[in-house]
Formats: C-alpha cells, structure tokens, sequence
C-alpha cells in the first residue's frame, strides 16, 4: 500500500500540487484523472522520487520514502516499476535488451535465469517474437507492451502508468488498460494509472483520484464516479461531446 | 549506492561504445577535413613565402608548424564540436524528452555518471588519437601537394620537417586536445542534459552545443596558449 500526504510541489513560484493526499491499495487499479496540465504527471513523479516534492510524506508499506536512508530507498525502488507516457524505451537497445536491463541493474541473478524472466514477460504481455526488434520498428502498442514488460519483470509490487494509452487507437488502447488491469489482479500489484481517457475511466479502475487545478478535488469509487455533485468533476467528465450524449438521466 | 558486477560490467561496455561512436566514427570526417587543409597550407605557403633566397624547405616548415600548433589540435577541435557536440547534446535531449533519462532513473542508476560520464571519458580517449591522425595526414598530404602542384622536392619539404623542430610543440597539441575534447563533451552533455521542452528544444540545444563549445575551444586556445607556451611553464 502506497500513502501520501499533504504533497505540494511549485515550479517557480507557480504551485503545480496543493497538499494531496491519498491511499493506493495493492491488488487495485488505482486511477490519477484530471485535465491535462493539473500536475498528474508531477504527482506520480513526486511518489516515485523522480521529483522531490517540496512538501508532504510518502510511504510504502510503511516504509518512509522522502526521509528514510539511502538503504530503504533503494529498497522501495527495487520495488517501483513504470510504464511512461510514450514508451520510453532505450531506443538503442532492442526489445530484449530493454526488459533485461532492469534485472541488470538490480539483481544478481545467473544470465539464463534472467533470460527466463524476460521471455515469461513479454510472453505474457503478448510479444514472444519480438526479442531482438529495436523500438523504432514496432508500432505503438507494442512499444507499450515492451514498457509494460519492463516495469513488471523486476516482479514489481508499485506499477505506475503515466497515459498508458494515451496516442493509441480506443482498441489497442483497451487492450493495454485490460493487460495493466490483468497484471494488477494476478500479481497483487499497487497499480496508479495516470488518465484523462473517459475509455479507460469507464472500464478499468477500482479507485479514482481527481485532481483539479493542483488539488484532489473527489475520489471514490469508479461506480459512483457519474453520480456525483461536483462540478469541476462533472465538467471533466462531460466535456466529450460523446459523453454528454450517454449521460445517465438524473 | 550498492556495487553490482553487472553495473560495473554496463559502465564499462558503455564508455567503449561511445569510444566507437564518438572517436571511430569521426575519423572520416576529420581525416577529410587534414588531408585538405595540408595539401591547401602547403601551396599557400609556396605561394606566399618561399623565394629563391629562402628555398623550398620553407613549405615543409610552415605545414608542420601550422598543422601541429593550430590545425590538428584546434581546426580539429571545431570540426570535432559540430560532429560529435550535436550528436551528444541532440541524444540527450531525446533521451530527456522521451523520459529515457527518467526510466533510467527509476532504476536507481545515477544518470549523469551513466550517460555523460561515458561520454566525457570517450572524448578523452579519443580525441588526441585524431589529433596525431589528423597531424599525420596534413603533413603527409602537403608533402604529396606540394611535390606535384608546385613541384617542391620531398626531400626539401622534409628537410624542412624536421628544422628547428621542438618537440614539446607535440605535448602541447595534446594538452590542447584533452582540454578541448573535455570542454566539447561537457559543454554538450549539459545541453542536452537540462532540455525542456518539446522536439523543437533538441534542435536547438545541439546548435548551442556546438556554438558554446567553439567559443569555449577559442577562448582555451588563447589562454592555453599563454600559459603553456610561457618559458617557466616548458618541461
Ligand atoms: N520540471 C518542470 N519544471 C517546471 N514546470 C513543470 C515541470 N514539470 C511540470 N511542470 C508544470 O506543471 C504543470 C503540471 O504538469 P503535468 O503534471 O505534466 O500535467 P498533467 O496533469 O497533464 O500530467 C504544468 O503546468 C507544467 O508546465
Ligand atoms: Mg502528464
């Protein structure tokens, strides 16, 4: 379980995060939604440490990720995998080479047991002949399958997706929400998807945080999502025309 | 931060790939770039400076002089920044965008020591080997000019080699050349390293690398020049 409080991050005098705070359970799909450019990214970055916030805590399991010792962070990380907005593979490694990389660095483990480990993983994101394909020749799923791979294959316990299907057509789309959702459930992973796809709201998601304008403005349950009184959030939720059209009736 | 055999194993790999990519693949360009610049000096100084008084062996003189105090470590040096500064900073920069640079520190790997550092060492190692390659063949290439486009006789050309020749000019061209292919590399890896922005902002830190670095390799031209060439500082 993953718990943060009170996260407020500025950029230049210009405050991104306003005191969020909020709880993600293991074996959840557990969604960041908003507008773009209300600091999704920035929150996701603060929990993983990319970004130090300038304020707040965050813990795993208990464990103090902002102030504890060099040890226990490095710990916790051994523990994060993350799937990035476009991918983000190492575009001068091939496939295989990108999913080994994380056991590389982190592990001891023997070369052949690796190699297991790596097949196992993207058998099970769906890729088992694409070992020795460099990024720049696979289409745009694939490249997130490959990400996906790479953030599971260190048997991660945090998996967090920033816009995993976002530049994707609604199908492949769904397919890579339903493999996070799968992923999720199978190994009991903590999983943060960061979203503004109403495909990915409606289908996947346990849990729902919505920010707005740098501060989480309703969480809930993803059934109770449409029932609520909130207007920034109804303003977000029903700024497709799409969705206005399919709006329950009150 | 823990050690592992594998990560000493990566650092290692990766700094003798960037010693191909950066030192190998720049020794065409910069062996066109000698081989010109000495056939041209060696007319020129013909042309310029040798009369039946003086003598041919002036050409063999002023090629060596020019091509071991400026042409290989310097010219070289700019040739080397817009050939390799680019491709530093243009590589950061879209490991930068493409967040490859925040994959890789998820991982817990200290990205600088990881990417830039590699890449400054390749540059250390590499460049002073294209700077006596580069020496090499503009000298070579004025011999060969020199004797059939103003038929100056070899034997002349090298007399004139090896007159009044120091060899500490020799060291110096190296010292130039491991402070230049420090300041290229660095310069570079800093602006590709601290991009923001989107596609657009890698294009333009590749031409801030290679315009910062020329002005840098300029500048250490001169004060190198004072300092090392001034008599208490000669070995
Ligand atoms: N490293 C940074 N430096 C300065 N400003 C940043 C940085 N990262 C994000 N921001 C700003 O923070 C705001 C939120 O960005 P982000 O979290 O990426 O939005 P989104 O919700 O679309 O993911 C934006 O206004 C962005 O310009
Ligand atoms: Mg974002």
């Amino acid at each position: 379980m993953i718990e943060f409080q009170h996260i407020s991050k500025a950029f230049d005098g210009k405050k991104v995060l306003d005191g969020v705070s909020g709880k993600f359970e293991q074996g959840k799909v557990n969604l960041i939604i908003g507008e773009s450019g209300t600091g999704k990214s920035v929150l996701i970055k603060c929990i993983v440490g990319l970004i130090r916030p300038d304020q707040g805590s965050i813990a795993f399991d208990g464990r103090d990720f902002l102030n504890g010792s060099k040890d226990r962070t490095v710990g916790v990380r051994k523990e994060i995998g993350m799937l990035f907005q476009g991918g983000a593979l190492f575009d001068s490694k091939n496939v295989e080479e990108n999913v080994l990389f994380p056991l590389d660095m982190l592990t001891d483990m023997p070369q052949d047991a690796k190699l297991d480990r790596v097949n196992f993983c993207l058998q099970r994101v769906g890729l088992s002949n694409a070992n020795k394909k460099m990024p720049n020749e696979l289409s745009g799923g694939m490249q997130k399958r490959v990400g996906v791979a790479r953030a599971i294959v260190n048997n991660s316990k945090y998996l967090f997706c920033d816009e995993p299907t976002s530049g994707l057509d609604a199908k492949t789309g769904l397919l890579i929400d339903e493999l996070i959702q799968e992923l999720t459930y199978e190994y009991d992973i903590a999983t943060i998807v960061v979203t503004h796809d109403m495909d990915s709201i409606v289908s996947i998601g346990d849990y729902i945080l919505f920010l707005h304008q740098g501060r989480k403005t309703w969480e809930g349950a993803s059934a109770d999502i449409f029932h609520v009184d909130v207007e920034a959030l109804k303003d977000f939720l029903f700024a497709s025309k799409l969705m206005r059209m399919a709006k329950p009736q009150a | 931060m823990f050690v592992n055999r594998e990560r000493v194993k990566t650092y290692i790999r990766q700094t003798l790939e960037e010693c191909v990519s950066i030192g190998v693949n720049s020794i065409f360009l910069v062996a066109i770039v000698s081989i010109f610049a000495g056939a041209v000096a060696s007319i020129q100084i013909y042309h310029t400076l040798t009369s039946p008084l003086l003598g041919d062996f002036l050409v063999g003189y002023g090629v060596r002089e020019m091509t071991i105090l400026e042409t290989a470590p310097t010219v070289m040096a700019i040739v080397f920044a817009a050939r390799v500064g680019s491709s530093i900073a243009g590589q950061l920069g879209s490991m930068r965008i493409s967040e490859q640079i925040d994959a890789l520190e998820i991982l817990g790997i200290n990205t600088t020591s990881y990417l830039v550092l590699p890449k400054i060492l390749a540059s250390i190692l590499t460049y002073p080997f294209l700077v006596i390659i580069s020496a090499f063949l503009a000298i070579y290439s004025g011999l060969i000019s020199s004797q059939f486009a103003v038929s100056v006789a070899p034997a002349d050309y090298i007399y004139g080699l090896r007159h009044a020749f120091d060899p500490y000019s020799v060291y110096f061209a190296i010292y130039k050349s491991i402070v230049y292919a420090f300041l290229i590399s660095s310069i570079s890896a800093y602006r590709g390293f601290y991009i923001s922005g989107g596609a657009v902002a890698i294009g333009k830190a590749s031409t801030r690398a290679v315009t910062d670095s020329c002005i840098a390799i300029l500048l250490a031209d001169y004060i190198l020049t004072q300092l090392l060439l001034h008599p208490s500082f000669k070995i």
